[in-house]
């Protein structure tokens, strides 16, 4: 997290409520952002999530609550808080017809940044995102990690001091996300505010600063990674042994509860850090004890889910590719 | 800068994202230059012959008919462009980028005055080529300089017209399909009136729909204007109606457009 000298509000939102139609997409909620950090808003698909991000980023109006974005009150000074946000929506917002460099250009034009700075600008960012070997290709043929990162790109055109991403790694492969992580990660550095939503816990807790929990239009919880995975019982280490002996050897010495007799298994809290795992493997070395087969869980949406609304996350979340939330 | 000045600069990069646009999708203009061509080759190829003995004064041929037949395959020429912005409108607001745009502070009209501006070089670039080619094929216009650039002046205002009429049909559309089908109707409103063959002959319910719609004065003022025929209270009757349509599809086009974005 970047230092900055003053600990402002880069967002504050009070009493926000919207309807479409008679359905409650959002139901009071109240959040504040400071600036220079991560705020990641968490939830399944249908949350509203995305509606928050319209909401924001002045796409659409809210009916109720009072808003102030990058120092501007949304309602009344819409295009004051355009000038200072950039968006990255959910669904790529890239002109398929133009090269990457060409959006590039399109976003320095409409930034009006002249021909000199505009240049400098693009050249700046097609080489940090690595965009320069398909910069004279129209954006149809890039991949889809490819095609966010331009997107990200064309965001930063204006050097915006905060930025909203919208689920920004949904249905990119593994590799795609972990170079988006590290540019958000840069931007950071770089003091700008980021307000990510995601469906991910680990992205959340890997990028943000505080977490809040988004549950039908409602925030069920709100804290640091480190308060909320306090919070949340699913982070366990399994291990499997091969007969009853072993396991009530190894219940004796762990002095564990969770004893499963049937399958032979034992079920040991756990964030997963290396240290306690050594420290666990050490203990059952000692009491001599063979483990037959060990596995990690880290807990996932659901687990937050369980633990903070006692209903797991509606299955849209499992189908996170082809989902859309509003 | 002050705000009329971003507005025109906006407008003018919209309008260079539009021509862009053209040049990367030929398939679309070549489509919209192909249509008129080949009907325009049908009417005088095929029924010609037949169609100037019917002209009124009689004894027309295949030359005749081609004088008849062109200001009508320009007017058509221009509800097939109308078509392609539709689409192209459509293709904007169907994928991420208008809600791209929505979030920074640049001009609101830019994006639609873009699209308005582009569509319009597109047409009158399909009206030059498909004029061009009624020249090579026998079309024998008598107009004067000055004639020639008053039709050029009411293809532009129908054009204009028929133009924002499209950016709403296409703000309205759900998707890239229903966009390319909804300006259908106008291309087929050329055939409802005195396009391509006369009025009088037409039974008395169709023939009064025909003498009141929108494209008969246009046509009658552009054959006119060309050819020297009687022009009477055409071009006032055209040039309302384009007037009035441009205005109410604007209003249309900008309330959809601003309905759309609350979604």
């Amino acid at each position: 997290m970047a230092v900055t000298t003053a600990t402002r509000p880069a967002i504050s939102v009070s009493g926000l409520r919207k309807t479409f139609g008679d359905k409650v997409v959002l139901d009071g909620i109240d959040l504040m952002v400071t600036e220079g950090t991560v705020f990641s808003l968490l939830g399944p698909n249908g949350a509203g999530k995305t509606t928050m991000v319209r909401i924001l980023s002045t796409l659409v109006p809210a009916d109720a609550g009072s808003i102030r974005v990058a120092g501007h009150d949304l309602a009344r000074e819409p295009d004051g808080v355009r000038a200072a946000i950039g968006v990255t929506g959910q669904f790529s917002a890239v002109d398929n017809l133009l090269t990457g460099e060409e959006n590039l250009r399109l976003m320095a034009d409409l930034h009006h940044l002249g021909r000199t700075e505009g240049r400098r600008r693009i050249a700046q960012l097609t080489d940090r995102f690595d965009l320069g070997e398909l910069a004279r290709k129209p954006a149809s043929v890039y991949s889809g990690g490819m095609r966010r990162r331009l997107d990200l790109a064309m965001t930063l055109v204006g050097d915006p001091r905060l930025i909203f991403l919208d689920e920004p790694t949904t249905g990119l492969d593994p590799r795609s996300r972990h170079t988006m992580w590290q540019i958000i990660r840069g931007l950071v550095a770089e003091g700008v505010t980021v307000f990510l939503t995601t469906q991910y816990l680990d992205e959340a807790d890997q990028l943000a600063d505080r977490i809040a929990v988004l549950d039908h239009g409602r925030i069920v919880v709100e804290g640091t990674p480190d308060e909320l995975k306090r919070r949340i019982p699913g982070g366990h280490i399994l291990l499997r042994f091969t007969d009853v002996t072993a396991l009530r050897t190894a219940a004796r010495v762990l002095a564990v509860a969770q004893r499963d007799d049937d399958a032979l298994t034992l079920q040991i809290p756990s964030d997963g850090d290396v240290r306690s795992l050594r420290t666990l493997l050490d203990r059952l070395d000692d009491a001599h004890v063979e483990v037959d087969h060990l596995s990690i869980h880290t807990p996932d949406l659901d687990d937050v889910f369980f633990a903070f609304t006692g209903t797991p996350a509606s299955t849209a979340a499992q189908n996170a590719v082809t989902g859309g939330d509003r | 800068m002050t705000s009329l000045a971003y507005t025109l600069t906006d407008s003018a990069t919209m309008l260079r994202r539009q021509i862009r646009h053209i040049q990367r999708y030929p398939s679309l203009t070549g489509m919209l230059i192909g249509l008129p061509v080949i009907l325009m080759l049908l009417f005088v190829y095929v029924f010609g012959e037949t169609l100037g003995a019917g002209l009124p004064g009689g004894g027309g041929d295949r030359g005749a008919y081609i004088n008849y037949l062109v200001p009508g395959i320009l007017l058509f020429s221009v509800t097939g462009a109308a078509q392609g912005t539709a689409i192209s409108i459509a293709m904007d607001t169907t994928e991420g980028i208008v809600d791209r745009f929505r979030t920074m502070a640049i001009s609101r009209a830019s994006l639609l005055t873009g699209h308005v501006l582009g569509s319009l070089v597109q047409t009158m670039l399909c009206i030059a080529v498909v004029l061009a080619i009624s020249l090579a094929i026998g079309f024998r216009p008598t107009a004067t300089p000055i004639e020639w650039l008053a039709a050029a002046g009411v293809l532009t205002a129908i054009a204009f017209a028929l133009i924002w009429l499209s950016v709403a049909l296409g703000l309205v559309s759900d998707s890239v399909e229903t966009a390319s089908n909804l300006p259908m109707f106008l291309t087929i409103l050329p055939f409802l009136g005195s396009a391509f063959v006369p009025t009088d002959t037409m039974p008395t319910g169709l023939r009064w729909f025909a003498d009141h719609q929108p494209f008969t004065p246009v046509t009658e003022t552009l054959r006119g204007l060309l050819l020297g025929s009687g022009i009477g209270s055409s071009a006032l009757i055209a040039l309302a109606w384009c007037a009035v349509i441009s205005l109410l599809s604007y209003l249309w086009a900008k309330h959809s457009f601003h309905k759309r974005a609350a979604r």
